[in-house]
């Protein structure tokens, strides 16, 4: 059933079906951590981070709850497991290393409601991805979630300094300049069908 | 959210507590989604079914009945069990004498944005196609789209040439190609605008034709095109 | 997220529990909560309004249950607690659109399920019907509800009408519009939103001036 290489799988996630601009998934820290390009790297890397772990234990529960052909617990587990998961990565990194847990820390907690984790999971479960292809599929979800950041926080910094009206400065000017990059975005789309 | 920012340990609630409610709320949430899950059950199951059969109607005119088959990696049709999970699956069409009208086939494969699912019609007897739809595909609004509603690029599935040769393989892989260039009766005409899209149907058919049409074709050849194909797919096992 | 302080309002009379979620405290554009179906699914008027009544539901739901257990349910399970009721309806949510409808179940896709993550849902629970009595939870979810389906088919209507020159696929133009594809696209999702967000700032900057 499935045709994808692994290749056409990661680009698709990351360039062609954006998780932030194509399917507006991970809006809020999208709107809420995109004011500096330092802090949205970070976020970028943690969500990276948590998608590929969060991929894999979802990987696991699909095909638990298909053995036991309870489909309706689906969603429960997942986001209960994701969350739980996050808190165990969370540990881990303060016990192991407590430099990358002070620049990724306040992060983690925010991730756990973060829909494009969530999203990650449902969407490689709906097009029946196996193993290596669900985690491949995470970590391009991660990378464009990273880019779209990075992108629009570089621009956010430079806009700083220009002179904008009162009324659209804030969340509309980022709405606005996100449909743009979302527009320069197409123009990756079709690079899988070749 | 704020999820951890508070401190686990408090005092004056005990961990029985906890658990207590814990297990409460897992308890009651399991009632709830175990009894949604039962009552809807039949009405989602009907109105899949449902959806399917119209599917398979709309792309085999004259149908009135039909039986889902699967197609195994050793290229026999086998009859679908609950649980498996054929190379290709498709469905039988009768009209109202019980006589064969065709096949419909489900396909896949990668289009401009993301994957697209199609169900296309066979008639055995004649070795053409009859009928092409789209069943799913997340292909850009107003351009990518229009392979499931432009009539000019629909008319091309009326009856697109899919003949087998003696040695039992496909004559002419299906192409699309650009539109209004089309010569063959196995071509696809494309669309201007939506280049991509078209040209990922005349992939999808073109790689889904290549395995099952000659199989189908086996099938009917043996048969006769005449007698139901459940009798055949029973002798086959 | 960062606003979600802002539903922690002086004290109000009943009505105004309702009424605030409609518009001086609405979810999305005042609080801009709960942006991704607000933006996905909000390509045409049919899907924004179903997306919007779904939403509503569970929030309704969740809200009169956190509140009904508000004293069973210690502290520090709260959150976990919470989750696992909005994941409950959201499955419960699910199942009933795909008894309704097929077609309308493919158009919101997965969107249904993300429901579970909309922080608008976590925010009322833990900033409202954990603290609050039944009845005022109640109405503090159908205003918020109503004022979030309000919000979504205000996104959708415009993004059909120009988009695909229709309203509920009621052609609305003649023959010879244009229709601007961009509006159904997701970047059409961005524009219409930050539109709205302009025409409410400019209202309110009216308002303090005046």
């Amino acid at each position: 059933m499935n045709t994808e290489s692994l290749g056409t799988i990661f680009l698709n996630a990351a360039l062609v079906n954006n998780f932030v601009l194509a399917y507006f998934l991970g809006i809020c820290p999208f709107l809420g951590v995109s004011g500096a390009v330092k802090t949205a790297s970070k976020m970028g890397m943690a969500v990276m981070f948590v998608m590929v772990i969060s991929s894999m234990c979802a990987f696991g529960i699909h095909t638990f709850l298909a053995a036991i052909n309870a489909p309706y617990l689906q969603l429960i587990s997942y986001i209960v497991v994701i969350a739980s998961t996050v808190q165990l990565v969370e540990m881990f990194i303060k016990k192991m290393s407590p430099s990358l847990f002070r620049s990724l820390g306040i992060f983690l907690p925010l991730i756990t409601t973060n829909c494009a984790i969530l999203g990650v999971a449902l969407f490689q479960t709906n097009k029946g991805y196996g193993f290596i292809e669900s985690v491949v599929y995470a970590l391009g979800a991660g990378a464009g979630f990273t880019l779209a950041l990075l992108l629009i926080a570089g621009l956010r910094e430079q806009l700083n300094f220009a002179d904008v009206p009162q009324i659209s400065k804030g969340t509309a000017l980022t709405l606005f300049i996100a449909g743009i990059l979302s527009l320069c975005f197409m123009g990756f789309a079709g690079l899988g069908a070749q | 959210m704020r999820t951890t920012a508070h401190t686990p340990k408090q005092e004056g609630t005990s961990s029985a507590k906890m658990l207590r409610a814990m297990l409460g709320i897992g308890i009651l949430s399991a009632f709830l989604i175990v009894s949604a899950f039962e009552l809807t059950l039949p009405r989602v199951e009907k109105l899949k079914a449902e959806a399917l059969e119209k599917a398979v109607f709309n792309v085999l005119p004259g149908t009135e009945s039909t039986r889902s088959f699967g197609i195994n990696s050793q290229g026999k049709i086998i009859e679908i069990a609950k649980g498996d999970t054929p190379e290709y699956t498709l469905y039988a069409g009768y009209d109202k004498d019980e006589k064969l009208v065709g096949y419909a086939v489900e396909a896949s494969g990668q289009g401009y944005a993301d994957l697209i699912r199609i169900l296309y019609g066979y008639n055995p007897k004649e070795q053409v196609l009859i009928g092409f739809q789209v069943l799913e595909s997340k292909e850009t609004p107003g351009l990518g789209d229009k392979i499931e509603k432009e009539e000019r690029f629909l008319e091309n599935f009326k009856a697109l040439d899919v003949r087998v040769t003696s040695e039992g393989l496909l004559r002419n892989k299906v192409i699309t190609v650009k539109q209004g260039e089309k010569q063959n009766a196995w071509e696809i005409d494309g669309i201007t605008g939506a280049t991509i899209s078209s040209r990922a149907i005349g992939n999808i058919i073109g790689s889904s034709t290549t395995e099952v049409v000659p199989v189908l074709r086996r099938h009917s050849l043996k048969m006769d095109g005449a007698k139901p194909l459940e009798k055949q797919a029973e002798s086959n096992e | 997220m960062s606003r979600e302080t802002t539903s922690s309002v002086p004290k109000a009379t009943t009505t105004d529990e309702f009424i605030k979620g409609l518009w001086r405290e609405n979810p999305v554009f005042v609080q801009v909560l709960g942006m991704c179906p607000v933006l996905a699914v909000s390509n045409t008027a049919e899907n924004a309004l179903a997306m919007g009544l779904a939403t509503a539901f569970v929030l309704l739901m969740s809200n009169i249950l956190v509140s009904l257990l508000r004293d069973f349910i210690p502290k520090q399970v709260r959150i976990a607690s919470y989750i696992l009721i909005i994941a409950t309806f959201v499955t419960v949510t699910d199942y009933a659109i795909q008894a309704i409808s097929v077609e309308l179940y493919k158009s919101l896709g997965a969107f249904i399920s993300l429901i579970v993550v909309n922080c608008l849902i976590l925010s009322r629970a833990e900033a409202f019907a954990s603290k609050n009595t039944v009845w005022k939870s109640t109405l503090d979810a159908l205003g918020m509800g109503a004022g979030f389906t309000f919000a979504l088919f205000c996104l959708g209507a415009v993004r059909e009408i120009l988009g695909n020159g229709s309203i509920f696929e009621w052609a609305l133009f003649p023959e010879g519009f244009q229709n601007w594809i961009v509006m159904i696209l997701p970047a059409g999702g961005f524009f219409t939103l930050a539109g709205w967000l302009l025409i409410i700032n400019v209202i309110q900057t009216r308002k303090v001036k005046s």
